[in-house]
């Protein structure tokens, strides 16, 4: 216990709104920008700026927190989503933090997002629970409809987009999402939530060279030490606490 | 129309562990053998960048692509056979080294029961303790007969391990010692031991030490990085046959490996295989490779699907029982589990190498009573420490949330505090379970696919209930602060990874009428021909199949050397 109050100040300021505008990558040298983009920024956000051009110079030189695929208003649901999933706790980084939605927004540019590596010819039919996935629709598409559906959900129930909502009204439209509780067109809310939550677990522990665990963070967290030569030493030892390495150490070689 | 290339001795189908060593026996007797693996190549060089999760263990990385072929799935007759779309229950491999490159290492023999499970069964209970459409059969080979076959196995492979107090006779100790024993490893033996049963550290591929095997074949020990199902191992100390019999094949000079070269038909005269046609998949051209045997190693469903559509052996009809082809299949029951969290002890969860395990076999096979039980056979019950990636394993208490602030914390705080021990259920053979071909659904080329039609029995609930149970009660007995058993069977569904241990549709056996190949996997109706694999068990054992396949393997060589110098039935 002493440990998780150790850490809170430290993640309290992880995990501010502020890191929303960096990860975002919506600020160009500290100044934000306006138009479309600058809509999504909420007031609060935008007296911030200050603060953000500290962030930003450390994103500006993550190559990888751009857009392949995702809207940014998708990218913004995705971003409020995967942290209520995810969220940033006393153990450490959430989901926002970690750029899993960065994550997320690249694998559904390529081979998962398609479904290339998946079989995809019809006929098409329901199915019975246990014959699987039997939808004829790829990822790209399911995420379309689902973060649209996130957005309807939230403004049928709340008037507001789910980006506004509270955590507390967040996490309730996620559960009817999970749930299975919101009709949406040519798939359902319990699918795209699966997809969504797998996702977002796999941003969160991914080699980083995917563009999430962002800093190795996720691995941190859990004591996974990633990629490691040997565990000849501590095999048959009592618990022991080995800080991770990426890929990119053996790729140095 | 097809290229005819020259005649060769022996033409091999797939180039995992059963072609691999076929191909490395026959070459070495100076037979020339092509073999045609429909996936890519593979170098232990290409291991490289092994260690990622999301590229293998997730994304299946080194499993065909199902874009290309599939098997379709239904859980009974009545029911509509739909694709399996995207990767479930089993794992299908490809390339050179085939499922070889990426198992875990895990390594048995079966128990002597198992070869002759119906009549040992009857013999015991009488004829009323096997169900009427339970339709297990004897092997035609028994466990005396089928030794010094895992015992060339082992050698070739190194196998690491103890003797199992509790299985068949050995004719040698194992080639190396056991792995390394973790501290879950050690608390597991200590509650087994307290419990009256008899563990022992499980046989592994991972070697334990340095080896040499009888072919000169040296590899280095396993490091215990945590990255071998699914994964190929950069250092080759998993056994692969990438490391081990395909160089021992190509060092002869007789043995040509052709990839991206996928088989559609076994070529067939009416009495004989007279070679096959396959597919250059880079360049669309069509090849016959005739051949004096034609030796078919692809997977369960590779094997029983290119019978079918070449028109060889008799299709199995579920309604009369009659015919070979197709007929029973089977698979593994894994449900029956437990966990247990630890809310003061942890441990190094991460490490570990894919055979690295505690065993007891006290509920195996037929090593206890079954007269007041509802089931047969029963399984292992094992304590692995294979390395626990962080994607694949958030085991959360029961009563958990899925998602949100209460799973992450949970997930986060037992990932190393948490130990699975889990039954390996034996799987009967049914009437009603059995591979044939889809009506609807088809590959790249316009074939039908393989349609599976499985579902859990009665039995397999009775089984599962009791190995959950006494897998909850080692688990008390390790000190776990909560232990979560997961009894209850439901139906087989093919969404959820189970088991790669798909079994049956060209079974072995003694008798022409009621199997496919006798006890070399030679096709009893086509004497040229043999078929390896998984798919030659009549009925899946309570371990893993990757040993027997190998004694198999060894035993098919020796029988086709047979048949280049003499011809005619081996039996």
């Amino acid at each position: 216990m002493s440990d998780k109050n150790k850490n809170e100040p430290i993640l309290e300021k992880r995990s501010s709104r502020r890191t929303f505008i960096k990860n975002s990558g919506l600020t160009v040298g500290g100044v934000v920008i306006g138009g479309a983009l600058g809509s999504l920024l909420s007031k609060e956000e935008k007296t911030t700026t200050t603060e953000t051009h500290v962030h930003s110079e450390a994103t500006a030189s993550n190559a990888n927190v751009a857009l392949m695929y995702f809207t940014p208003e998708q990218l913004a649901v995705t971003v409020a989503a995967a942290e209520r999933i995810f969220p940033a706790d006393a153990n450490g980084p959430g989901a926002k933090d970690l750029l899993v939605a960065y994550y997320i927004d690249h694998q559904l540019a390529g081979t998962w997002g398609l479904r290339s590596n998946e079989y995809t010819k019809g006929p098409f039919f329901p199915g019975e629970p246990t014959q699987g996935y039997q939808g004829r629709l790829n990822r790209q598409e399911i995420f379309n409809i689902g973060l649209k559906g996130l957005q309807d959900h939230s403004v049928s129930t709340y008037n507001k987009k789910f980006t506004e909502l509270t955590e507390e009204e967040q996490d309730a439209v996620l559960t009817d999402f999970a749930d299975d509780k919101v009709p949406l067109k040519g798939t359902t809310s319990k699918i795209f939530f699966g997809i969504l939550r797998a996702g977002t677990i796999e941003g969160a522990y991914a080699d980083p060279l995917y563009g999430g665990n962002n800093g190795m963070e996720g691995w941190k967290m859990k004591n996974f030490p990633g990629h490691q030569m040997t565990f000849l030493d501590i095999i048959d030892k009592e618990f022991t606490v080995i800080e991770p390495l990426a890929l990119n150490s053996q790729h140095k070689h | 129309m097809a290229t005819v290339l020259p005649k060769t001795d022996v033409v091999i189908i797939g180039v995992g562990w059963g072609g691999g060593i076929i191909a490395s026996e026959l070459t070495k007797q100076g037979k020339k053998v092509v073999g045609l693996e429909r996936g890519k190549g593979r170098k232990l060089e290409d291991y490289f960048m092994m260690h990622d999760e999301l590229r293998f263990g997730i994304r299946h990385g080194m499993m065909q692509n199902l874009s290309k072929e599939t098997i379709t799935f239904r859980n009974n007759e009545g029911m509509r056979a739909l694709p399996m779309r995207e990767y479930g229950s089993f794992l299908l491999g490809v390339g050179l080294g085939g499922s070889g490159t990426h198992w875990n290492g895990q390594n048995f023999r079966f128990l002597p029961y198992d070869f002759e499970m119906r009549s040992k069964t009857i013999e015991k209970y009488g004829e009323d303790k096997i169900p009427a459409d339970m339709t297990i059969q004897d092997w035609g080979i028994t466990y005396d007969e089928i030794e010094p076959y895992y015992d060339m196995w082992e050698k070739m492979a190194g196998i690491s391990g103890e003797d199992n107090p509790l299985g068949g006779p050995r004719s040698n100790p194992y080639p190396t010692g056991p792995q390394k024993k973790t501290v879950a490893m050690e608390l597991f033996t200590e509650a087994t031991k307290n419990l009256g049963y008899h563990p022992y550290v499980q046989p592994s591929a991972n070697l334990s030490e340095n080896y040499t095997n009888p072919d000169g074949i040296s590899r280095v020990a396993c490091q215990y990085c945590g990255f071998c199902e699914r994964f190929g191992c950069e250092y080759g100390a998993k056994a692969d046959p990438l490391v081990t019999v395909l160089p021992v094949a190509n060092e002869t000079g007789n043995f040509e490996v052709r990839t991206n070269a996928e088989v559609r038909r076994i070529l067939y005269d009416g009495t004989k295989a007279t070679g096959v046609l396959y597919i250059d998949l880079e360049t669309g051209e069509e090849f016959e490779q005739p051949a004096d045997v034609v030796v078919s190693t692809g997977y369960v469903f590779t094997n029983v699907r290119l019978l079918l559509l070449s028109g060889i052996g008799r299709p199995y009809d579920p309604t009369t029982g009659k015919g070979v082809i197709g007929k029973n299949y089977a698979y593994q029951i894994r449900k029956g589990a437990a966990t247990g969290y630890f809310d003061n002890k942890k441990f190094n969860n991460f490490a570990g190498s894919g055979g690295l395990g505690m065993i007891i076999d006290d509920f195996n096979g037929d090593n206890f009573d079954h007269s007041d039980l509802d089931f047969i056979h029963g399984g292992m019950i094992i304590l692995g420490q294979t390395g626990l990636r962080p994607i694949a394993n958030n085991s959360v208490p029961s009563g958990t949330p899925s998602w949100g602030a209460e799973f992450k914390d949970a997930s986060i705080k037992y990932s190393n505090a948490y130990l699975s021990v889990k039954g390996e259920g034996a799987s009967m053979a049914y009437r009603q379970h059995f591979i044939d071909l889809d009506p609807t659904y088809t590959d790249d080329f316009g074939d039908p696919l393989a349609r599976i039609t499985f579902d859990f029995e009665e039995q397999d609930r009775q089984l599962t209930k009791f190995m959950a149970e006494k897998c909850g009660a080692i688990l008390k007995e390790m000190g776990a602060d909560h232990v979560d058993i997961s009894g209850d069977l439901g139906p087989y569904n093919v969404a959820e990874y189970q088991s790669t241990h798909n079994t049956g549709g060209v079974i072995m056996g003694a008798d022409p009428e009621t199997s496919a190949v006798n006890n070399y996997s030679q096709m009893w109706d086509v004497e040229n021909l043999f078929v390896v694999g998984a798919s030659s068990f009549p009925q899946n054992a309570g371990y893993n199949p990757t040993g027997t396949v190998g004694a198999l393997s060894y035993r098919a060589a020796e029988g086709i050397l047979k048949y280049l110098e003499k011809g005619g039935s081996l039996i």
